[in-house]
């Protein structure tokens, strides 16, 4: 990485920025905190806080999360370290996750990543395009994003793209570099990397209209339909339940 | 198509009995809106359980003998029994929804579809316990689950089920749905809860569990989602007709979730104990009638299984005494053009990535498994090298913490039980590598 990281070993580095966290941050960590019976369980959504800010976690944001639960930087880095989700670097418009666990990938998702890194021109946790920018895309494989029955599937900012094949891959990439954004099969419509972050983070200003997003496919459905379509229901309940007794003291 | 399937050697055939309780709401119009669940029977569990003793509740579990659905089928009552009464300390509830074993999708569309019922069981359940706090812990890329059960809690919240004095009972509850990070460790629950106090996913060691001290180290159960998604139908319809599905010692309905090879995979509800033959005879059989190689009961961590299992019941006992675990139902179906050790280097990959690094056995040795199966899966490997992957994954298995070093020497162990020809035949040069080096390196 650049200079402005030093070289300790073992120390974990984030980027230097100039962030300032505005009021509305502020707020926002606020309102995480106060959900809480002990402030520190605040701060996995307060590092998703910051990401929604910056698109990664920097060093300015590291400071922020320890500055509200009044712990050191280095017990915030340890925790952002160990979690995936939380970026070292600066994350596209759009991050996109494609499932080569062993059942998506035996089912298309170890080309579909490959057709996609070839298309974008860069490698695992890389990214096309100036971060941030519109139409820049950072590209990863996921582990098991489950949602098996939908394989090969992958996600854009978390929401679903089920039973995806290269070419359908390929020009999902070639909407989102041009500015467009597709409707995923299940979720909420696409926005970016840092609104979903936001979400994430349990701070949801746009839940009434997201809400309704799809979720049920064919084959979430497919046990109900058949139970539909065939007539089976589960044994009825009676008409009148007691509870059992209290247990004897022994 | 279900020629592809073997034939059935004399047990009971035909398709699946589908027993809709949990997922008899999710084919509904906006089934996740409090007035779709309300007008199916939802919140009709909350008053009545409301009006009982808590520990009438918990003898209620215990008798209907429902066991966890996160995998290892702990009895749900009998967990809920073990917190502490009257002992002063504040009790939590945390639902285990971080959902990631490798085949595993039913909590996922279970929230998304039917939230409010997850709330519901979430509520009684606190009652049950003395709880006034609870927290969901959804994985964090689960983001419509996140979206769909917030606004179920602020549905529940605007109708009086939650908050303070629900029903004009008394009894207050906070629900707080909390996203995770990305760290399949953290379904362990002492990772998970160690991850809800704001700090790395990793397991601690037990005793004490957590019923005793748990979350801030007080009394605590962790549920699975689909556990405490069968409580208010329990509440509702009693013991004896939740025993009236599955096995004696397996009762109720399951969601199996069938992935893979399949002609029409997905989400199944049907009585414990059903079959995988049966399941695919619901769902066209193996695709393309290409046959049923291997799969397993109950995703990646658990052995795999074999043509000659598909009439092992899917209950908890009849697998185990099988040589497996029932796990999640997770029922990954591979067909005959899989190469065994290439699904199983990539499930080691992923076992690699997901050690939290805590325990050196499962760090070092599922790192080491790794090297010597890239090896392997690209034709440079010897028979040497099986021999250190049998001992390797042995001494990682029963060493470590938590079950997720276990769960790494799982594929291995499973796979040479069935497959070890396999391997040797890749090493010998019998079989062309399944993966060409070069795509190997920078893997992962």
């Amino acid at each position: 990485m650049e200079s402005t990281m030093s070289s300790r070993i073992g120390v974990p580095e984030f980027l230097a920025t100039d962030a300032v966290f505005d009021q509305l941050t502020h707020d926002r960590a606020a309102e995480l905190i106060a959900r809480y019976p002990v402030s520190r369980s605040a701060l996995l959504p307060l590092l998703h806080l910051v990401q929604s800010v910056e698109g990664f976690v920097s060093q300015p944001g590291i400071e922020f999360c320890a500055a509200r639960l009044g712990l050191t930087s280095a017990e915030v880095s340890a925790v952002a370290t160990f979690y995936t989700m939380y970026k070292r670097e600066p994350c596209g418009q759009h991050l996109i996750s494609v499932c080569t666990n062993a059942l998506c990938a035996v089912l298309g998702g170890d080309a579909i990543f490959a057709t996609l890194a070839n298309h974008l021109g860069i490698g695992n946790e890389e990214t096309a395009g100036e971060p941030g920018a519109v139409g820049s895309i950072t590209l990863e494989t996921a582990e098991c994003l489950a949602a098996c029955d939908h394989a090969p599937v992958l996600q854009v900012n978390y929401e679903y793209y089920d039973n995806q094949t290269p070419d359908a891959a390929l020009d999902l990439v070639a909407a989102l570099q041009a500015g467009q954004k597709p409707d995923p099969t299940r979720g909420a419509p696409l926005t970016d990397f840092r609104t979903v972050e936001l979400e994430i983070a349990g701070i949801m200003p746009d839940l009434a209209a997201e809400v309704d997003g799809p979720s049920v496919s064919e084959m979430t459905l497919r046990g109900s339909v058949l139970a539909e379509q065939t007539g089976q229901r589960a044994p009825a309940m009676p008409d009148h339940v007691e509870f059992p007794p209290l247990p004897e003291k022994k | 198509m279900t020629a592809a399937v073997e034939p059935s050697k004399g047990a009971p055939g035909g398709p699946a009995q589908m027993t809709p309780v949990l997922t008899r709401r999710w084919a509904s119009p906006r089934s996740w809106s409090i007035q779709t669940y309300r007008r199916l029977d939802g919140y009709l569990a909350l008053p009545v359980a409301l009006q009982t003793d808590p520990r009438r509740l918990v003898e209620l579990m215990k008798n209907s003998g429902l066991r966890g659905r996160g995998g290892a089928g702990f009895p749900t009552g009998l967990k809920w029994s073990f917190l502490p009464q009257g002992d002063g300390k504040p009790h939590y509830l945390v639902v285990n929804a971080d959902e990631g074993e490798p085949g595993t999708c039913k909590d996922i569309p279970s929230m998304m579809a039917d939230p409010h019922a997850l709330i519901e069981g979430c509520i009684i359940t606190c009652f049950a316990i003395r709880s006034e706090y609870c927290a969901i812990y959804v994985r964090g890329e689960a983001i419509h689950s996140l979206r769909r059960l917030t606004n179920a809690v602020n549905e529940a919240k605007a109708a009086g089920f939650l908050g303070q004095n629900i029903l004009g009972t008394g009894f207050n509850l906070e629900i707080v749905v909390h996203a995770g990070a990305g760290a399949y460790i953290c379904g362990e629950e002492t990772a998970l809860l160690d991850s809800l106090e704001g700090r790395r996913g990793q397991p601690r060691l037990k005793p004490p569990f957590p019923a005793v001290a748990g979350l801030y180290a007080c009394p605590t159960v962790v549920n699975n989602v689909e556990t405490i998604m069968s409580v208010p139908p329990i509440v509702l319809g009693g013991s004896d007709w939740y025993r009236s599905m599955g096995t004696d010692k397996s009762p109720g309905p399951k969601i199996y979730s069938l992935s893979g090879h399949v002609t029409r995979p997905g989400q199944y509800e049907a009585p414990m104990g059903t079959t995988l033959r049966q399941l695919l005879e619901s769902a066209g059989g193996m695709l393309d009638g290409i046959p049923l190689k291997f799969f397993t009961p109950g995703g990646s961590s658990t052995p795999i299984f074999t043509p000659q299992h598909l009439d092992v019941p899917l209950s908890f006992d009849d697998v185990a005494a099988a040589g497996s675990m029932l796990g999640t139902t997770a029922l990954m179906c591979f067909n005959e053009t899989v190469s065994v050790p290439w699904a199983v280097w990539k499930w080691l990959e992923f076992y690699k990535h997901e050690s939290c690094g805590k325990c050196t056995p499962c760090r070092e040795g599922t790192w080491w498994l790794v090297q010597i199966l890239r090896r392997v899966v690209s034709g440079s490997g010897t028979m040497e090298d099986l021999d250190t992957m049998s001992d390797a994954a042995g001494n990682i298995a029963g060493r470590s913490f938590c079950a997720l070093g276990d769960a790494a020497a799982t594929p291995i162990l499973s796979s040479f039980k069935y497959f070890r020809n396999e391997f040797e035949d890749l090493v010998t040069g019998r079989t062309p590598p399944v993966v060409e080096s070069r795509l190997l390196v920078g893997a992962h």
